[in-house]
């Protein structure tokens, strides 16, 4: 058989998932000199991932990376295969048969816990539950969010914290023409919600918003930020982290709390909007308290130790009680683990050395990773291409030992197993006539699209 | 809204930046590169990857750089994309150490 990589033996990789790592990953095999064949599995019939049902509906540029990944998917190499699970319309063995190599890029579904007594409480949330719900993901459409109180609480200092509060914060006409899904922007017109409370474990030294999330709180339209400047007394190790000269991000976030803490004090009240976004530091919640749902949360004050850029909170031992009747946590995501792959349960991530899965330390031959489910949850969206990028470095060099001499058909053998089992699958052009239908479903509304929330109702405009 | 290479990047040229870019919108010549505006979505993955601190966003920016944007938005398009890391110009380390980081 003709050598691997060459036009008559095309090294075939299958990838698993569609979002911003699988689209990276395909892009640097595609951009290879051997030659490929990329075929990417997705489970919903909608590709890009958290681009899609990430992204928050009122940062539309971000999600302007969707045309890239356009033009890599009209690449000849590449080939979509959406709508169908890995793990269970077709098995990891499977794909094993199929492809020479199969990259798991499928992201980092769950969320990690609190760990507090109180936690399964109704009126407890994840923030991730909630994105996706306000972002149309199929499998979030049914999820009620009880905005019927004046109290929120977001538990983390992330940009996904960031999202949940900001859209919290936002009267519907600032939402309407974004691509927020209908059922939520309807149900966020009913919100009782005035007082939120963004409450971080650490000091304001180390709340991990990036600058520009952080600073879209002082241009809301009627939410007011709100920081009280007690909060932004810093202990030494922490005034050493911001004069460090490579922590400017931290500063410009630090500099802020300090803008919206004068905000708070000065002027009338009269001129106060509806809403008020409180930012917090130093508090952890220890339990969720109510009967049936949740009524109230138990908070304890934090106290930093450690070193600079090392310092931990640890528990006073002062308690208070903050009413509410909805609470997010936001406190980072968790993979999620596919039958026949290794996975790391603490870290909730495929074990893996520079992209290539391991088992007891021993790599799995045609085994790769990236993305989330690689490293874990941080970063942005570009982080996943650098890690992408890396993974595909590791992947062709190990070239040699991907050529076992056995013939590898890809999709074609796969076609007609999905068929057998009754799954539709579609294909990167049907994929477009759906989102084109989305676009023109947005267009009488003046949004950029409106999005089929149902799995039924895509696979209908292939009918 | 757009984001913008300023004076730090020139003689420098490090790219770190280019990696983590996930629309390829960075653009380069022999003293240091450029983004597109047109193409870049504002994400800010690029700020701090880079060691000189020489990317701002156009509303952070200090005052003595503003040039810099129109200078970014004029000559991005016409140059060839950067979207690998490349080696740093000549004499970067030492430009970077001139700079204080």
């Amino acid at each position: 058989m003709a050598q691997l990589g060459s036009e008559n033996n095309p090294l075939r990789v299958a990838i698993v998932g569609s979002g911003p790592s699988g689209f990276y990953a395909a892009e640097a095999l595609i951009k290879s000199d051997i030659n490929v064949k990329v075929d990417v599995l997705e489970r919903l019939p909608s590709p890009f991932g958290l681009v899609r049902s990430g992204v928050a509906p009122d940062h539309p540029k971000l999600k302007q990376a969707i045309l890239l990944y356009d033009k890599i998917a009209q690449s000849p190499e590449f080939n979509l295969i959406a709508n169908v699970t890995v793990g269970k319309d077709i098995s990891v063995d499977e794909l094993r048969g199929s492809h020479h190599a199969i990259i798991f890029t499928c992201g980092a579904e769950s969320d990690r816990k609190l760990g507090i007594p109180g936690e399964d409480l109704a009126g407890s949330y994840t923030a991730t539950e909630f994105v996706a719900w306000y972002n149309g993901h199929p499998d979030y459409r049914q999820r009620q969010f009880d905005l019927s109180n004046e109290v929120a609480v977001i538990i983390g200092q992330g940009n996904v914290a960031a999202d949940v509060a900001r859209i919290l914060s936002k009267t519907v006409d600032e939402l309407k023409h974004t691509d927020i899904a209908e059922h939520a922007l309807d149900a966020l017109a009913e919100s009782k919600i005035r007082e939120i409370y963004v409450i971080g474990r650490r000091g304001p030294a180390q709340a991990k918003f990036t600058p520009k999330e952080l600073r879209e709180f002082g241009e809301l339209e009627d939410c007011d930020a709100v920081v009280d400047s007690s909060e932004l007394e810093l202990n030494e190790a922490s005034i050493k982290e911001l004069g460090e000269k490579s922590n400017i991000g931290s500063k410009k976030i630090y500099d802020l709390f300090q803008k919206y803490s004068g905000l708070a004090t000065s002027g009338p009240s009269s001129s106060r909007k509806a809403r008020r976004c409180h930012f917090q530091f130093l508090r952890s919640p220890v339990e969720l308290v109510g009967d049936s749902k949740l009524e109230r949360v138990k908070i304890e004050y934090n106290q930093l130790s450690g070193d600079p850029f090392k310092q931990s909170a640890r528990g006073s031992g002062e308690f208070y009680e903050l009413e509410t009747g909805i609470l997010f946590r936001s406190i980072g995501y968790r993979g999620v683990p596919i039958e026949g792959v290794p996975f790391h349960d603490s870290w909730g991530v495929f074990p893996n050395e520079d992209g290539r899965i391991t088992e007891n330390d021993e790599t799995v031959p045609q085994f790769y990773t990236a993305g989330w489910i690689k490293r874990g949850p941080s970063g942005i969206i570009g982080t996943n291409r650098a890690c992408s990028v890396a993974t595909v470095a590791s992947l062709l060099a190990d070239l040699d030992a991907l050529d076992t001499g056995e013939e590898k058909t890809g999709a074609e053998i796969l076609y007609p197993l999905l068929d057998s089992r009754n799954v539709r699958y579609l294909n990167f052009q049907e994929w477009k006539k759906i989102d084109l239908k989305e676009v023109e479903r947005g267009e009488p509304k003046g949004k950029p699209r409106e999005k089929f929330t149902f799995v039924d109702e895509m696979m209908s405009v292939l009918d | 809204m757009t984001t913008i290479v300023t004076d730090n990047c020139k003689s420098c040229r490090f790219t770190d930046c280019v990696t983590v870019c996930p629309v390829a919108c960075f653009h380069y010549d022999d003293e240091m590169l450029y983004i597109d505006p047109d193409v870049c979505i504002d994400c800010s993955a690029c700020i701090p990857e880079c060691p000189v601190q020489a990317i701002f966003e156009d509303d952070d920016i200090p005052k003595d750089q503003e040039k810099w944007i129109a200078i970014n938005a004029e000559k991005a398009p016409d140059l060839p994309v950067c979207d690998e890391q490349m080696d740093p110009l000549p004499g970067a380390e030492e430009r970077k150490t001139e700079l204080g980081f």
